[in-house]
């Protein structure tokens, strides 16, 4: 399966937007959602039917049995993450605790164990033909890489027969974003040609650099800043990243996506642009001996 | 006085809404809690620029001393550790820093050395402190840069001090939220937008603070952000209307009320409403 | 000599798990003996360092080869350490990878990926 995942290292740059486009546009048979603190892709692409949910486990907690406590505070003493307080009972912070079991450890008693903790939710929606997979991380969960490995996982698993799959990658280019970089073909990167835009572009190239992954690079809401977007250009062109194209700012887009709709279901200039955009994306990600795997 | 601007996604104008008020607020603090992009340092420009190394503890083994029992490899939660061919082995870019390795070694062969994970840097812009907390590319937690930034500012407590967020509702934002006495959400007219803006109002009401909203980027027609607040009861503390100017100013990180007459007086009364709110939140408290 | 290969089901004809830290099982075929053990990978379920526990596990095993599509760089560590040669799989069935291992037709696995942070790999 060829997978083309879609990041943009801010937020905000129209990821979401694009992604459900070239889902709209190449009819793509399985897709995910790796926006596992924030999923949005669910909103635009209709599902038809009720997704088939599973409990995600990260890391295990800590829980302190007040019975059996003694109140020694070694617990509260050894904890590197001041998971433990001790407000008249000792107890555990579960949003700080780490599940590093060094509490279990120095307890004279074994008052402290540690439990599973649910840290978020898998939904896996398959209706008729597609398969979408997708998260929705518990707040205040920390260990979002693994339950986009797991969203990855279901794609892989339920969609064997397909050749193609478009993935909406998380902002940022911390655990998430690379646990979603793992194992693609291309990543596509969404630029916006803002001052901060570029800086965070420049961090997630060399990200994905890193992995031997093939990169592009599309500019979006290019038209507000010529000047930025033609920074991003050169940029790209003097580190031989391919560019994909440019779509305009688009105030039609914002009503599209406020009515369900991607902005490729009416007609509008930033649809006509992505057009072009994925025609171009499609070509370097099928073309001879690419998809450089990592 | 703290004051956290969050957002459930990146991109809503958290930045623009941080940046703007403490600019506006003249003797402020701003501390960029986003260390994974921080943006703030892009549009303050600071001066001065003080700069410390946040490191973390990760174990050392002397080979001489360890003899192979390998409880500290079971005991790794993380499996930072392995034991090959009569030698441990420490990986630290998994390591979590939890230390136990180092208590539970019966022949203390295990000690800890510093690993570099970031920085943290110090300037000022104008009368605006500037606190920039930065990641390096891969380290898997930020939490440490966070806890750093705002144990320094822990004392500050007659300064407006204007914390800008990480986004989405990962424990990091928890981390950037603990301390503040309000939180302001910057949310888009978006479907998108309001889901987003859902799941940080479920977070700030976990934590208990007072809160207000921001529209930003607002448009003619409507705003299902702003049906959400009208539905939950929640109070809206300003809108930005989108237009060109701010969106080219904004685009060429440049501070919008350093820059304009017209924005300096849509800040300026947004602060004075923050103010009035944290002000109406902590009376009515004690 | 003991050849070890990360498989999605217990048989001999099973496909080879893409992931090496997360696979289920691992298969580990005695040349000498014609013999096959399936072990359960008991470091599928980690958050983090999944790669790093496996290879712990196949060294404690005394494998000597092992065969995998793909190896993140800690696991690649483990393995260097413990003098185990690694090999890339070019077909699906790990029987067929034995088989072609033996005839000398494996490439070595040369491509070792970033390491995932403890995040989870593939």
């Amino acid at each position: 399966m060829k997978q083309l995942l879609i990041l943009s290292g801010k937020g905000g740059t129209g990821k979401t937007t694009i992604a459900s486009a070239f889902i709209k546009l190449s009819k793509a048979r399985a897709y995910a959602d790796c926006d596992v603190d924030a999923p949005n892709l669910h909103l635009i692409t209709k599902q038809n039917s009720l997704p088939k949910k599973k409990d995600y486990y990260g890391l295990p907690k800590a829980k302190i049995d007040t019975e059996l406590c003694l109140e020694c505070g070694q617990c509260m003493q050894n904890c590197r993450f001041e998971a433990i307080s001790a407000d008249g009972k000792y107890k555990v912070d579960p949003f700080a605790c780490e599940g590093c079991g060094v509490c279990e450890l120095v307890c004279p008693v074994g008052a402290v164990t540690l439990k599973p903790a649910v840290a978020g939710e898998l939904l896996l929606y398959t209706d008729g033909e597609k398969v979408f997979s997708t998260a929705q991380l518990k707040m205040g969960s920390g260990t979002s890489g693994m339950l986009v490995t797991e969203v990855k996982k279901q794609i892989k698993s339920a969609a064997v027969d397909v050749e193609f799959a478009i993935i909406d990658g998380s902002p940022g280019i911390g655990c998430p974003v690379i646990a979603s970089l793992s194992g693609v073909d291309m990543v596509l990167i969404v630029a916006e040609p803002s001052i901060s835009g570029i800086s965070d572009m420049e961090r997630i190239i060399n990200t994905a650099e890193k992995f031997g992954v093939k990169t592009a690079v599309c500019i979006n809401k290019f038209d507000p800043n010529m000047q930025n977007t033609e920074k991003i250009e050169n940029f790209c062109i003097n580190q031989g990243i391919s560019l994909m194209g440019r779509i305009p700012f688009d105030s039609d887009a914002v009503k599209a996506i406020n009515n369900g709709q991607t902005i490729v279901d009416i007609d509008c200039t930033s649809g006509a642009a992505v057009k072009v955009v994925y025609s171009k994306t499609m070509e370097l990600l099928f073309e001879e001996g690419g998809g450089l795997r990592s | 006085m703290k004051i956290a601007v969050l957002s459930g996604k990146g991109g809503t104008g958290k930045t623009l809404v941080s940046v703007n008020l403490a600019a506006v607020a003249k003797t402020s603090t701003y501390i960029d809690c986003d260390v994974e992009e921080p943006n703030g340092h892009l549009f303050f420009k600071p001066k001065d620029i003080v700069e410390e190394e946040i490191s973390v503890k990760i174990p050392k083994v002397d080979g001489n001393l360890c003899r192979g029992c390998r409880r500290c490899v079971e005991f790794c939660k993380f499996n930072a550790l392995a034991y090959i061919k009569d030698k441990l082995i420490v990986f630290k870019d998994v390591c979590h820093s939890c230390g136990g390795c180092i208590l539970l070694c019966p022949e203390k062969a295990l000690t800890e050395k510093e690993k570099l994970i970031g920085r943290v840097q110090k300037g000022t812009s104008e009368k605006v402190t500037v606190y920039t907390g930065i990641l390096n590319p891969g380290e898997p937690s930020g939490i440490p840069i966070i806890k750093k930034l705002l144990d320094e500012n822990e004392h500050e407590r007659d300064k407006t001090v204007f914390i800008d967020c990480p986004p989405g509702s990962a424990c990091i934002v928890m981390e950037s939220i603990k301390d503040a006495d309000y939180c302001i959400l910057v949310a888009e007219p978006t479907l998108f937008g309001v889901h987003n803006l859902n799941m940080v109002y479920e977070l700030v009401k976990l934590f208990n603070k007072p809160l207000g909203v921001v529209l930003n980027k607002c448009l003619d027609g409507e705003n299902p952000s702003e049906k959400f607040c009208i539905e939950k009861g929640i109070q809206i503390l300003g809108r930005i209307p989108f237009d060109n100017e701010l969106g080219s100013l904004n685009s060429n990180a440049e501070i919008a009320v350093r820059k304009s007459e017209k924005y300096r007086t849509i800040f300026s009364s947004l602060l004075e409403d923050v103010k009035k709110e944290v002000h109406n939140e902590t009376t009515s408290d004690s | 000599m003991k050849i070890a290969i990360p498989v999605d089901e217990k048989s001999l004809n099973s496909n080879v798990c893409v992931s090496f830290g997360r696979t289920p099982y691992f298969l580990i075929y005695d040349t000498d003996t014609q013999k096959s053990v399936f072990l359960d990978n008991s470091a599928a379920a980690s958050t983090g360092g999944a790669g790093i526990k496996a290879a712990q596990m196949i060294a404690d095993n005394k494998v000597n080869i092992l065969l995998t599509p793909r190896l993140g760089e800690n696991a690649a560590d483990v393995l260097k350490s413990a003098e185990i040669e690694i090999f890339k799989t070019t077909t699906a069935s790990a029987k067929d990878n034995i088989d072609a291992f033996i005839a000398g037709k494996l490439p070595l696995l040369n491509e070792i990926h970033a390491g995932f942070h403890g995040h989870g790999g593939k």
